[in-house]
């Protein structure tokens, strides 16, 4: 391990990319704009200079293709990382990643390995509107085979693409664009075991459960229930396939009061999913649980809309309210305005 | 022109592939295969012209009808009926089924049913190959359908653009399903169309071994050579129904005198003249024991297969994800 040292996540997912370039002879990289001056974000900058063409290699606009061949690198031995600037875009593979990659270790009888790393980024802010933002990993989640990570903090994106690089299986990691700017100090070494869950903060009275961006919000309203005397237990949902809520089950078992908030869309999405697997563990509710995620609408460009269409920390803490009895003259009002709305929770973005 | 042993050798790996499918045809009634089975009777000339000149460590990729790619590139017999038999000592311990035949120790890395679903993946297979610089090349076995999904152009395009070791065959045999081509594609060549892409393309009568082999052998001394990819368009024709064992020609998409023609020029019966001579005796004992050895292969193979084993479903469940990083 290094010396802990402060990045943000966009930095963090880079440094994780050296290391594995640096480790990993077999490593590469793909992508539409990765060998680009801007770098995918900034993620992949400067990696071509350092690691030449033949290691970092700008692709055609071929995301289907390239899904394929980087299925034919990792079936060779090869340890391929493929960027989708936007995961709208990996949806022009979605054939591939669904029919070949998901199941190739098993269709062949556990004969060929598909270790490669898919990474799709959430788009969010400026107008990204219906074909740049969409958050779909409750659909990659709902095909066995593939693995699929989310993370929210700098370390944790770092540790979840060297384990993606090192594991047999294939893996998508789902970057949110506005976790890029989330800093937090990091410790560089050698692939780790990816958490299914973290204890982001402690408490008795409702378990705010969280992905990606959403557990940055997730502690803002746990800030803002504790204004109320309400204790909030946060946690972060990392592996979102294969998924293990036994952290999500023992946080219910002590405060009995969930509310889930996940980055996409509300209605078969991942809440649902943690919320019946809660269910069906037998775990005792003293409050109908409450889902937070996007509404049944393709995302609005125009900024004034993007406001009342993601939900934020206020709402977030709202649903505790309810969850926790208390009556609609309670709840907190959102006092930032459509534009602020707009760009990454400034209050919460670390260091942690 | 071809010498008398490689077509001896050519010879024997279409007797093979099609007594093969012959006897699964002939058992898939009994209901002991249940798996969507597409037979390749007719279209044994070209795997076996490609195969012959191949290397072991030569990697060759496949779609549905795959049952000759995979039997001349060397893929294991038993492993072959105890895979559509649903056992576990089947090529894809039975999870795979016709449509998914892998034998890496064979170099017969992958089948896939969806069309064009491997072509990318054998390309990218032939980065490694040309990274390596061992010579080895990637083969890519496609239909005439295939030529009609973007990701097939995307994957040419790549290969070309970074002139990969791997040889596309194309094997067009005029259906897909019950649609003839001309319903389905423009009246243009596929080898033109294909060229366009910026790699070597040749077109060539699919039932001519002759011409097959010298082809191949062309276009794989140029891939082995360092100078791309290749294609090739080989014109065949698929005697049965589309999937399973029967004949079709009672639904009329095509005629039975089309097939005839076919038929009248068929490689193996063509072959089979040439070499076997009624006037030598040498020749007709030759053909003899090709056959009888390959009979008694399959014969050996099928009995081989049938030690029923079924992989328990808490094994397959431990092969969704790999168990070892």
């Amino acid at each position: 391990m290094s010396n802990p040292q402060e990045v943000t996540g966009g930095a963090a997912i880079r440094e994780a990319q050296i290391d594995i370039l640096n480790e990993v002879d077999s490593a590469v990289i793909l992508g539409l704009n990765a060998a680009s001056p801007l770098g995918i974000f900034g993620t992949v900058a400067g990696l071509v200079g350092r690691f030449g063409a033949h290691r970092v290699i700008e692709t055609p606009a071929s995301e289907a293709a390239l899904t394929g061949i980087a299925l034919g690198m990792a079936t060779a031995g090869m340890r391929p990382i493929l960027i989708h600037q936007r995961f709208d875009f990996s949806l022009l593979g979605i054939d591939q990643l669904v029919n070949q990659v998901a199941k190739w270790h098993f269709m062949y009888g556990g004969k060929l390995r598909a270790p490669l790393t898919i990474r799709v980024i959430v788009g969010r802010g400026w107008g990204q509107g219906p074909q740049h933002s969409q958050a779909l990993h409750a659909w990659l989640a709902h095909v066995p085979g593939l693995r699929v990570i989310m993370s929210s903090l700098p370390q944790d994106s770092y540790d979840a693409l060297r384990f993606a690089s090192a594991n047999d299986a294939p893996t998508v990691f789902v970057e949110h664009r506005w976790m890029h700017f989330v800093r937090g100090t990091i410790e560089k070494g050698p692939a780790r075991e990816p958490r299914n869950s973290v204890v982001r903060r402690s408490g008795a009275d409702v378990t705010l459960v969280g992905t990606s961006y959403m557990v940055i919000e997730c502690i803002a309203a746990a800030k803002l229930l504790e204004t109320r005397g309400i204790q909030a237990e946060v946690i972060d949902l990392m592996t979102i396939s294969p998924l293990d809520v036994t952290e999500v089950i023992s946080s219910i078992a002590k405060t009995g009061r969930l509310v889930m908030a996940d980055i996409g869309w509300k209605s078969f999405g991942i809440g649902a999913e943690v919320v019946i697997r809660v269910v069906e563990a037998g775990v005792a509710f003293r409050a109908a649980p409450i889902r937070i995620g996007l509404p049944e609408m393709p995302t609005p460009t125009a900024v004034q809309l993007a406001g009342d269409y993601y939900p934020t920390c206020t709402d977030i803490a709202n649903a505790g309210l309810t969850a926790c009895g208390y009556d609609e003259s309670s709840r907190f009002i959102e006092v930032r305005d459509a534009i602020e709305l707009d760009s990454p929770n400034k209050e919460f973005l670390g260091p942690y | 022109m071809t010498d008398s042993r490689t077509l001896w050798t050519l010879l024997k790996s279409m007797v093979r592939i099609r007594l093969v499918e012959e006897v699964l045809a002939k058992m898939y009634p009994t209901g002991r295969i249940r798996t969507p089975m597409h037979l390749c009777v007719g279209q044994e000339a070209v795997p076996a012209a490609v195969s012959s000149l191949l290397l072991p460590g030569d990697a060759v990729f496949s779609g549905h009808r795959s049952h000759g790619h995979y039997l001349a590139k060397g893929g294991n017999l038993t492993a072959l009926f105890a895979e559509l038999f649903g056992y576990a000592h089947g090529c894809s311990l039975g999870l795979g089924g016709s449509q998914h035949l892998c034998d890496p120790m064979a170099g017969f890395i992958a089948s896939a049913p969806i069309l064009a679903g491997t072509v990318p993946v054998a390309v990218g297979y032939s980065w490694k190959q040309k990274l390596d610089g061992n010579n080895y090349i990637s083969v890519a076995y496609i239909g005439d359908a295939v030529i009609e999904e973007g990701i097939f152009h995307e994957s040419v395009s790549f290969a070309a653009l970074h002139n990969l070791p791997i040889l596309f065959v194309c094997e067009n045999n005029l259906y897909s399903v019950h649609a003839h081509i001309g319903v389905r594609q423009p009246p243009r060549s596929i080898a033109s169309l294909v060229a366009a892409h910026g790699l070597s393309s040749e077109f060539v009568d699919g039932y001519d071994i002759d011409t097959v082999y010298d082809t191949v052998a062309g276009a794989i001394s140029e891939i082995r050579s360092g100078k791309g990819p290749y294609f090739i368009e080989a014109t065949t024709y698929r005697m049965l129904e589309h999937v399973g064992p029967s004949a079709d020609w009672h639904l009329g998409y095509r005629s039975e005198n089309e097939g005839a023609e076919w038929s009248a020029r068929d490689p193996i019966t063509k072959l089979q003249a040439r070499l076997v001579s009624p006037d030598s005796s040498h020749s007709r004992n030759l053909w003899e024991a090709l056959l009888a050895e390959v009979r008694e292969e399959i014969e050996n193979s099928v009995r081989a297969a049938e030690t029923a084993h079924v992989l328990s479903i808490e094994d397959a469940m431990n092969l969704v994800y790999p168990r070892t990083s």
